[in-house]
């Protein structure tokens, strides 16, 4: 059901750990839901220096939070922000239609580590993605999920 | 890959040699429709009929209340369905239990927007129904209880017996799905008390595609299918006969021997249970201790997700299964693991392990070997586990 990339990922999960002195540190997904993902930034002149996760949740979330933190790497901040769940599920050479919600998450998780440094250098922005605001399954994963059984 | 190792035997088994040996004339030279008067019809009929008394002489039945089905899905539709309507005169009122089979949860469901209402019954922390609830929720309307023989995923083994006492005395219809059962512990009909009984065949080593529903004589029940005369009229088509071959055999053999694989497969499975009990942290068995099916195993890992879990396993060679999101299709774990109180991100780490009287002792010591770095290296990359840590460093 995955592809080979996919289970590249999983298996060999790239920058996998945590960043002690992380500069943004990002937070999101719900257990509830089956998936976390929390995503460390080390950020130097605007620039992602590096980038490391943890991830509680599937294969697929894994192997997106890996893949992320590779595709962001060396990238600015401004570039890093334009990167959609489509640009990581195309990266992986495509995920299964009802695992496209882990590819958000990825998306998500990298805006909250960005928002994190900013409000930390004195930058505002909302952080509606923080573990702390999700209160539940977010709506796109239901949308997913909903076209999912329909196609059944 | 250099070992492959199936402890999914819930989900399915592999047919019999001697199953398949049995099966095997019924697709070439005894091709003959069971319906027709000329020999070939007429060998077929004879092994059809064979294959129902061997169902019987299994559950203490009447050949004549065994009726063949294409699943055990179809069997419990018929039971459900089949009573609902043709007792809807009498009322409209039906009792099942929240950790039924989505062959009968969906039924249900179904029924209710025909117009029946449906109690779920909830089940203690075990998953066990109390047959007091049972008593407590007939009304005048009640018409059927449904209530499953073991769960599929937590493997625990119900009060059937009181439960169907209760029914014979109020004169309701009671039904259970035995699919996870047959073949692994005794059913006896009359002991149990169970007007219908849903079972299938590739459960316990037969082929797929065929089933089988216990009607008790004198059960109101509709037809299933409507068109020819198979079945009694009740279940119309003409009939799978290699299958219900298969399946005649293969309940022969499953019951020749159900104690000693019983004990066979328990042993195993408590070796898995108290070793990875003892030995590896932050883990809880699913389902009743003692209660359960000889070779069921739930366990739920904490901070950690099935998926995740069942691919890792699968790089190691062995086949388990899991009541994640991720491994159900939808966002919500398994209404079992809920129904017993599990929060969410706990039903999430679930693992099923399903043993067989084809498992080996080799096998389990390999995956008790194996287990503990997955679930170590799985909780490393798992930010929940990372609090956990953080937490007791502090308290240290």
């Amino acid at each position: 059901m995955y592809s080979q990339k996919v289970m590249d990922h999983f298996m060999n999960p790239r920058n996998m750990g945590e960043i002690e002195d992380a500069d943004g540190v990002g937070l999101v997904g719900n257990p509830k839901c089956g998936d976390i993902m929390k995503m460390y930034l080390k950020i130097e002149n605007d620039v992602i220096v590096d980038a490391k996760f943890k991830t509680f949740g599937c294969g697929a979330a894994v192997a997106t939070s890996s893949i992320s933190t590779e595709m962001i790497k060396g990238k600015t901040i401004e570039e890093a922000l334009k990167i959609t769940n489509e640009a990581v599920a195309e990266a992986l050479d495509g995920l299964p239609p009802q695992k496209m919600h882990c590819s958000n998450l990825a998306e998500e998780a990298i805006k909250a580590a960005i928002e994190d440094y900013r409000k930390r250098k004195g930058i505002t922005g909302n952080n509606q993605n923080s573990f702390e605001s999700c209160q539940g399954c977010c709506k796109k994963c239901e949308d997913v999920h909903d076209d999912f059984h329909e196609e059944e | 890959m250099e070992k492959t190792i199936y402890f999914d035997h819930a989900a399915t088994t592999p047919v019999r040699p001697e199953v398949l040996e049995a099966m095997l004339p019924f697709f070439t030279e005894k091709f003959g429709n069971p319906s027709t008067i000329y020999s070939y019809g007429r060998e077929s009929k004879k092994y059809i009929e064979d294959a129902r008394d061997k169902v019987a002489k299994a559950l203490g039945a009447q050949s004549k209340e065994i009726f063949f089905t294409g699943s055990g899905t179809e069997a419990d539709n018929w039971a459900i369905k089949g009573v609902a309507y043709a007792n809807r005169k009498k009322g409209n009122h039906i009792i099942t239990t929240s950790i039924e089979h989505h062959a009968v949860l969906h039924t249900c469901n179904f029924l209710e927007k025909e117009g029946f209402e449906v109690t779920y019954l909830p089940v203690d922390k075990d998953g066990l129904v109390d047959p007091e609830q049972v008593r407590e929720a007939i009304k005048p309307e009640t018409i059927l209880i449904s209530v499953m023989f073991a769960n599929n995923e937590i493997g625990t083994i119900q009060p059937i017996s009181e439960i169907g006492k209760i029914a014979k005395e109020k004169g309701i219809i009671f039904h259970t799905d035995a699919v996870q059962a047959v073949g692994s512990v005794n059913v006896n009909v009359e002991e149990l008390n169970v007007d219908l009984l849903s079972l299938s065949a590739h459960k316990f080593y037969g082929p797929k595609g065929v089933g089988a529903l216990y009607i008790r004589r004198g059960t109101k029940i509709t037809s299933f299918m409507h068109g020819g005369a198979q079945e009694r009229g009740k279940r119309a088509s003409t009939e799978n006969v290699p299958g219900i071959v298969g399946l005649g055999k293969a309940i022969e053999l499953a019951t020749a021997n159900i104690e000693g694989n019983a004990k066979y497969v328990k042993r195993l499975r408590d070796r898995i249970i108290d070793e990875v009990l003892n030995t590896i942290p932050y883990v809880r068995l699913n389902g009743h201790r003692e209660k359960r099916l000889p070779g069921n195993i739930n366990f739920s890992f904490e901070f950690i997700e099935g998926e995740s879990l069942l691919l890792l396993l699968d790089m190691k060679g062995i086949a388990a299964s899991s009541g994640s999101a991720c491994t159900s299709g939808s966002l919500d774990p398994s209404h079992v693991l809920l129904a017993i109180g599990l929060p969410h991100e706990i039903a999430h780490g679930s693992l099923r392990i399903t043993l067989g009287p084809d498992n080996t002792d080799e096998e389990v010591d390999y995956f008790l070997s194996v287990l503990p770095e997955i679930v170590g290296r799985l909780r490393e990359m798992s930010p929940l586990y990372e609090a956990v840590k953080n937490k007791n460093k502090s308290k240290k």
